[in-house]
């Protein structure tokens, strides 16, 4: 069976974006601004899960970000992952790429032996592309970037079909491998409803820790880490610690990158000519362009 | 310490990629500034027949890698040697188009060296940075880096004050290629680094797909938006991009609704373009599309709602029904042409 990771991430929707959900160094207020699941890491999750139900896999969902990146996590559990991790400490907050990538690549080596990472290309808040190939680079293992198909994958060897620069290309490699999947390589499935019922329930111990014990409606037994670990519904959380990292390597203090300024950005005024959306009025437009070879 | 500016130059075993020209281009701007030098490095089977094009470019230095292995592209060898070609001789910035390959080269690089990367920048510049906290640190001609972030609703500038080389990407058509002159500069061969376990990953076949569509080439562009209600309508958009022997662009948000192909998306995810004329039709101006074609000669903006962004940067507008005023212009073209 093979053991396959995906990545995911939780995105603020980039559609409703002002300066105000910056913060003062340069970085996002994510708690300001409504999230989505990252839309190409739905793609990739789709591409591990294809995999399961043609080969057989055991499929890990991880997710760095804050506790309420849990949300992404139960979306993946919906669809068919078999398990998922959230990394999660104050230290990884302010991460660029680099620190991401350490993060992410110490988590896949504590889950031991694994044959492919998929990943979306990119995340929809940084437009980067580079937390797959870098979290790649740290694994020590290849990558192959823009999966268009999957040809065959026949015991530790497989073949891809993918995108390059103006055209496409057939590769073959040896596993283990990372690979990024864009919106092109499949269609994500929908959460199953049965799925839903059942993990809806899944919780992170920083949400049980939430949980009023004292509510009348809350029966307090079944909000344990222990009853929920018993029922496969606790969502692990790792952080610094559990995963032994060097706080120096890790989010704002480990990022090479810094923010120097944010723009809002303002639009000049020119000089427009203004012409009626009449025949009259769209001729001169017309006859204007011409005249300065423009068009024609 | 160096303080070299060097460029990945793409190619495709034939001829130098346009964005690498750019790319030179700026990165001659970006050496003057620091009075230092310009360099390319080329990896590939057989680099010579790339030397003039690269010093025409005013480049002082070409780090040529030669080895049958490197002939085409693939991201573990490709890393490797320029990672060794890095630490040998300490680039100061190193500079890659931010293609499907240096998309997935730059930030394997960038993770071996440890050093910040910079994904999509729409403008590059040199200048002072101080790193804020109780002893504020000066760090003196650092490459700011600039890019729309938050789709675009605002711009970073982002800097990396320690890790060097400072890394960054930049997308095809948004730096200005300089006209090519009479120049030669030094070559120095690298010793080419191949090691067995960088050569996991095999090409079985390659298959060359021209795009059909070429936007930055274009001199008239007609763009459609979301303002353009429907599939149906979107065929005006195609009639008149025709009529005019322009082509096809579109705003995210028309691909999104699936009214014509992700080839044909301007802004900062797609093309960026700077054609003769530009005519956004239904297309609102967000600054993510206004990223990808702010700096078209003239730009002729049809929109029924006269507040929307694309007409402040607009030269003609008309404010109006597109799906009235479109086959207007067509009849009003071919009465005086």
């Amino acid at each position: 069976m093979y053991k396959i990771v995906v990545l995911v991430k939780q995105v603020p929707d980039t559609h409703n974006i002002t300066a105000n959900a910056m913060k003062e160094d340069g970085t996002v207020n994510r708690a300001a601004l409504p999230t989505i699941f990252n839309p190409e890491d739905l793609n990739a999750l789709e591409a591990a899960l294809e995999i399961k139900d043609k080969f057989g896999a055991e499929v890990t969902a991880i997710t760095m970000g804050p506790p309420a990146a849990a949300d992404v996590l139960r979306e993946c559990l919906y669809r068919g992952a078999d398990k998922v991790i959230l990394l999660t400490d104050r230290a990884f907050a302010g991460a660029d790429t680099l620190a991401t990538s350490y993060v992410i690549s110490e988590a896949i080596k504590k889950l031991g032996k694994v044959d492919i990472v998929f990943a979306g290309r990119q995340a929809i808040d940084g437009d980067t592309a580079q937390v797959g190939p870098q979290t790649a680079e740290k694994l020590d293992i290849p990558q192959i970037g823009y999966m268009l198909e999957l040809k065959s994958l026949k015991k530790d060897v497989i073949e891809v079909k993918r995108a390059i620069e103006n055209g496409v290309e057939v590769v073959k490699c040896k596993l283990p491998v990372l690979i990024t999947v864009t919106e092109q390589t499949n269609t994500p499935r929908f959460p199953s409803a049965k799925k839903v019922a059942v993990y809806k329930k899944a919780m992170t111990k920083s949400e049980i820790n939430k949980i009023d014990p004292n509510q009348s409606y809350i029966d307090p037994s079944k909000y344990s880490e222990e009853y929920l670990r018993n029922k496969g519904l606790l969502i692990e959380e790792w952080g610094l610690n559990d995963l032994k990292l060097d706080p120096s390597m890790c989010g704002f203090a480990g990022s090479p990158t810094k923010v120097y300024k944010i723009d809002s950005v303002v639009l000049e005024a020119k000089e427009t000519k203004n012409y009626e959306p009449t025949f009259e009025g769209v001729s001169t437009l017309i006859h204007e362009l011409i005249q300065q070879h423009i068009i024609g | 310490m160096s303080r070299e500016v060097w460029v990945f130059i793409e190619h495709n075993n034939e001829k130098v990629l346009d964005v690498s020209k750019e790319l030179l281009s700026e990165g001659r701007r970006l050496a003057d500034t620091l009075k230092s030098e310009l360099c390319g490095i080329i990896l590939g089977d057989d680099n010579k027949k790339f030397y003039k094009e690269v010093f025409g470019f005013k480049t002082d230095k070409i780090y040529s890698i030669e080895h049958k292995e490197l002939k085409d592209f693939r991201a573990l060898p490709y890393t490797t040697n320029i990672v060794n070609a890095s630490k040998k001789f300490n680039p100061y910035i190193i500079l890659f188009g931010a293609t499907l390959t240096g998309r997935e080269l730059a930030p394997r690089v960038a993770s071996k060296l440890r050093c910040g990367l910079t994904a999509d920048c729409t403008e590059l510049k040199i200048g002072d940075y101080t790193q804020p906290g109780p002893q504020p640190k000066v760090y003196k001609d650092l490459l700011l880096q600039i890019r729309p972030a938050f789709g675009g609703n605002i711009i970073a500038t982002i800097v990396n004050p320690e890790m060097h080389p400072q890394m960054a990407t930049v997308r095809p058509g948004v730096m200005k290629m300089n006209e090519i002159v009479k120049f030669e500069g030094k070559v120095i061969n690298v010793e080419p680094v191949i090691e067995e376990k960088d050569l996991v990953l095999t090409i079985v076949e390659k298959i060359k797909q021209e795009k059909k569509v070429n936007l930055t080439g274009a001199s008239i562009i007609v763009a459609g938006g979301m303002g353009v209600g429907s599939k149906e309508n979107f065929k005006l958009i195609e009639e008149l991009a025709k009529v005019l022997g322009g082509e096809v662009g579109a705003s995210r948000a028309a691909v999104d609704a699936g009214w014509i192909h992700k080839d044909h998306q301007v802004g900062q995810t797609g093309v960026t373009v700077r054609p003769k004329l530009y005519i956004a039709c239904g297309i609102s101006g967000s600054v993510q599309h206004l990223a990808g074609m702010i700096e078209s000669k003239q730009i002729v903006a049809i929109n029924k709602d006269p507040e929307a962004d694309i007409m402040k940067v607009a030269h003609y507008k008309i404010v109006g029904d597109l799906t009235k005023v479109i086959p207007m212009m067509i009849k009003a073209y071919k009465e005086k042409v």
